[in-house]
């Protein structure tokens, strides 16, 4: 029984794994290796705190399940995060081998071996808690939503996953470069999440328009928000009606999830930011065989938000970038987009950019994607009482994800504005653990 | 120059390095590979009554990726006639006069020890090997080391080999014995030319758990065996060590246990061997090992101002004491380089559970802090520590004068009242 069925001919499938997981032996050399440092730097490199080094011994042992439970036991996404994961600049790059001018331990890497070995056998580790007979609404069923519910089954609650795709697993299923997740495990995932059981699934709900945040409080002890970002941020810009300009995020969720969906004839893809999700989209398009690929930032290489060693790897793969470029509109024909109007900008002094006069030039396109960032869910929780925002942003004690309407709490994007899967597996733990201690009239 | 030949009991070998009668000594035409890839003598696989063996015989231990750093057989003497093997001792002695060719002997009644000693001699064979420390299957059968564990018959078997003997006679030592001086002293006042060791240790390599059959295992049990390789040198240069500074046993020593590199054959050198016997290393990567042996020791010598091997000989033995001759008043702390440290805090850890407590974490960085007034100098913290160089153990000139145990209670009898060693607190809480 899956929640999910996963169509066939997803576009992704054409994109290899990048990081292919290692063979026993592979895995066993490179956990010999680890140091099992005492009070490791990795561990807390990692926002869910998982021991790395006694799960790296556990293989190194030849206790591969209790690896896994090591690993699951602080993030039930431990398998999306082993291949998700920036580790590079988590708990990779906090190994201290660095220190040792060393390769760090392949954590990710060995991480995908323990838990993937644990789903192949069918392992669960964890059991609901007796039952509290309390009920918490969980909106959203991406990857804090999971983690929310998995948490509080283990505590004894029941939860109910409103999802308002008809698919589970959020971003891990439609917003994962295909080179490191793809959809059928991302939706085996929370299969697998699900089986602790007294998580019921709700998909094709959106609340709000299906169900009232009214209802919801009635029927629930608490609420959990984790509802992440809104759809991609258009540019206004004259020409934005023309064809083939299309949305990041739209269209690497379609490229993931929709049967049939193609890249069509296209040569020249040019993608406009510089952060992570447009150097996902030079990637994906570098992978699926696009002749000329062009990112195109406002400002330098060292000032953009994606990471470096993502964009080392862009390069490698093909990517060109136009940096201290400002998109001032599009060019077409026929309605079709055939490029983007730009001009040069220049530094000025700190975070200030300036236009540089008459230098407007046109980076020919036969698809613009724009990764420039995703709307904020501000106004679909505008309904509800007592919610405080900060830059669009649901505020919460970071402390146990409690919301200043306390009965509300939140974690993953919608709170902490983008940023990893890892994070929002942390977050929608320890918003479990707050709706545990608030029913139990702790805070 | 440094020369590296040596006479060992009258045997002259081109440099002290054999090959231990072992698989790789199995044939004639092993050995001649082995001489011309540059062994300077080799130690035939023991002649006897040709024997059947079992499958499998060979067990491993791999510690943390390092394949084999612990061998263990159960693999009795040669399988092959004894006419066969004399044919190729005489060829290869033919072909190979300047290297030493050593025949190991196990037989049973004084009658045979006559007899193939004698075809030994005949066949051209620089000296022999009496093969008193097999371990497993042989010492069933009243030989290898149920000989070398009974100092008795070690000494009379001996005496019968060296009355027979033309050739030197060396006696190889089963480490299977609570002193390995009484069957060493044994062997000696048989008449022993020399001693050789140690032969393995008896082991069980390991336990198949689905199975619960110990290895390795033959069709569904097993037995135990003789073990051997890197995990055993420690044993191995402790014997040679008794051995060296045993003034009974005034006769050359031919050291074996876990020698792969260089640094290996010199330890034993130093504490007295004045050949080595290699084995296990040969078995993992091959005859070829023994060029950087040659190459190694030859620079050290160079480095070090030797010129002969016989400069090297238990140039160890007269610093290898007796605890009660240790000074109680010589004092090393532990040094962190706070450069070199990379925070992994091993250190820490293993001082704090393993050892005196005396290694702290800081509030502000992951070099950790010692506690000089409580480090009682162990060295747990540097060997533990992954960085080369990072922890060191530094002489701390305390003003104390050097008293031993032994000087210690000698004054005390004599009513003095003396300083020894450091004070650090006794109790945590």
């Amino acid at each position: 029984m899956t929640v999910w069925d996963v169509p066939e001919d997803r576009l992704e499938a054409k994109l290899p794994d990048k990081k292919p997981r290692l063979n026993e032996a592979q895995a066993l050399a490179e956990a010999n290796r680890c140091l099992y440092c005492f009070d490791a730097p990795c561990i807390k490199a990692c926002p869910t705190g998982i021991d790395i080094p006694t799960f790296i011994r556990k293989i190194a042992t030849g206790n591969l399940a209790g690896s896994a439970r090591v690993i699951l036991d602080s993030n039930i996404l431990g398998l999306s995060c082993a291949r998700v994961c920036p580790t590079e600049v988590l708990c990779e790059g906090d190994c201290v081998y660095n220190e040792l001018d060393s390769p760090p331990i392949l954590i990710g890497k060995l991480q995908r071996i323990a838990t993937e070995d644990a789903y192949d056998r069918g392992l669960q580790f964890f059991e609901r808690g007796a039952p509290t007979g309390k009920r918490i609404a969980i909106i959203g069923g991406g990857p804090a939503g999971l983690a929310c519910a998995h948490e509080l089954a283990r505590c004894g609650h029941e939860s109910v996953i409103f999802e308002a795709r008809d698919m589970p697993g959020g971003l891990n299923s439609t917003g994962v470069a295909p080179y490191k997740l793809q959809l059928p495990d991302a939706i085996r995932e929370v299969n697998y999440i699900l089986e602790i059981g007294g998580i019921e699934l709700r998909t094709g709900v959106s609340v709000g328009t299906d169900i009232s945040f009214e209802e919801l409080e009635d029927q629930f002890d608490a609420v959990f928000v984790g509802v992440g970002l809104g759809p991609d941020t258009a540019l206004d810009l004259p020409g934005r009606g023309l064809s083939g300009i299309v949305g990041a995020v739209e269209w690497i969720e379609q490229m993931k999830t929709r049967k049939g969906f193609a890249l069509g004839d296209v040569d020249r893809v040019v993608v406009l930011g510089g952060g992570n999700t447009a150097i996902d989209v030079v990637r994906e398009a570098c992978g699926l065989g696009v002749t000329a690929v062009t990112m195109v930032y406002r400002r330098d290489e060292a000032a953009m938000s994606g990471y470096e060693h993502e964009w080392n790897h862009a390069k490698k793969e093909g990517a060109r970038a136009e940096w201290f470029a400002q998109p001032v509109g599009y060019a077409g024909e026929h309605g079709r987009v055939t490029g983007v109007r730009c001009v040069r900008t220049r530094a000025a002094g700190g975070r200030h950019l300036q236009v540089v006069p008459d230098s407007e030039f046109v980076i020919p396109a036969d698809r613009v994607v724009l990764a420039v960032g995703q709307s904020k869910l501000e106004t679909l929780l505008s309904d509800v009482a007592g919610l405080t925002f900060a830059h669009g942003r649901l505020v919460a004690d970071t402390a146990n994800g409690q919301c200043s309407n306390p009965k509300y709490f939140a974690g993953g994007d919608v709170m902490n504005g983008a940023k990893e899967v890892v994070n929002a597996a942390a977050e929608g733990k320890v918003a479990a653990r707050g709706i545990d201690a608030w029913l139990q009239g702790g805070a | 120059m440094v020369d590296l030949s040596v006479d060992f009991a009258g045997i002259k070998s081109p440099n002290p390095f054999w090959l231990a009668s072992a698989p790789p000594a199995n044939s004639g035409e092993q050995i001649m590979r082995a001489f011309d890839a540059g062994w300077g003598g080799a130690v035939w696989k023991t002649l006897g009554d040709p024997i059947i063996n079992v499958t499998s015989r060979f067990g491993g231990i791999d510690y943390r990726g390092s394949k084999v750093i612990g061998f263990n057989n159960i693999e009795l003497i040669t399988d092959r006639p004894i006419d066969v093997n004399l044919k190729e001792i005489y060829e290869v002695k033919k072909r190979y006069p300047k290297h030493a060719v050593i025949a190991s002997l196990m037989v049973e009644t004084r009658q045979e020890w006559k007899d193939l000693i004698k075809k030994c001699i005949d066949a051209g064979a620089d000296g022999l090997e009496l093969n008193f420390g097999c371990p497993h299957g042989m010492c069933e059968r009243g030989m290898g080391s149920a000989v070398g564990a009974e100092p008795k018959a070690c000494e009379e078997i001996t005496s019968w080999a060296v009355e027979y003997s033309s050739i030197p006679v060396i006696v190889k030592l089963t480490p299977n014995i609570t002193d390995v001086n009484d069957p060493a002293e044994a062997a000696v006042r048989g008449g022993a030319h020399a001693v050789s060791l140690i032969n393995t240790i008896k082991s069980i390599i390991g336990v198949d758990l689905v199975n619960a059959v110990p290895l390795p295992a033959v069709q569904g049990a097993s037995t135990n065996g003789g073990y051997c390789g890197p995990a055993v040198r420690p044993i191995a240069l402790h014997m040679v060590g008794q051995l060296g500074r045993n003034p009974a046993v005034n006769v050359p020593i031919s050291g074996i246990g876990g020698v792969e590199t260089w640094r290996d054959a010199l330890e034993f050198i130093f504490l007295g061997a004045s050949t080595v016997q290699v084995c296990t290393a040969v078995m993992h990567y091959g005859y070829r090992i023994v060029e950087d042996l040659i190459e190694g020791t030859e620079n050290f010598m160079k480095e070090h101002g030797y010129e002969t091997i016989d400069q090297m000989v238990g140039r160890a033995v007269p610093n290898y004491s007796e605890w009660g001759n240790l000074d109680l008043n010589y004092e090393l702390i532990a040094k962190i380089d706070a450069d070199k440290c990379i925070g992994c805090q091993l250190c820490h850890t293993a001082c704090w559970d393993g050892a005196h407590q005396c290694i702290h974490l800081s509030d502000e960085t992951r070099v950790p802090i010692i506690d000089e007034a409580e480090c009682v100098g162990c060295n747990l913290c540097q060997i533990v520590c992954p960085v080369e160089g990072c922890i060191s153990m530094v002489h701390v000139e305390n003003g104390k004068p050097r008293v031993s145990w032994n000087e210690y209670q000698e004054r005390l009898a004599k009513g003095e009242k003396i300083e020894v060693g450091k004070h650090t607190s006794q109790t945590a809480f």
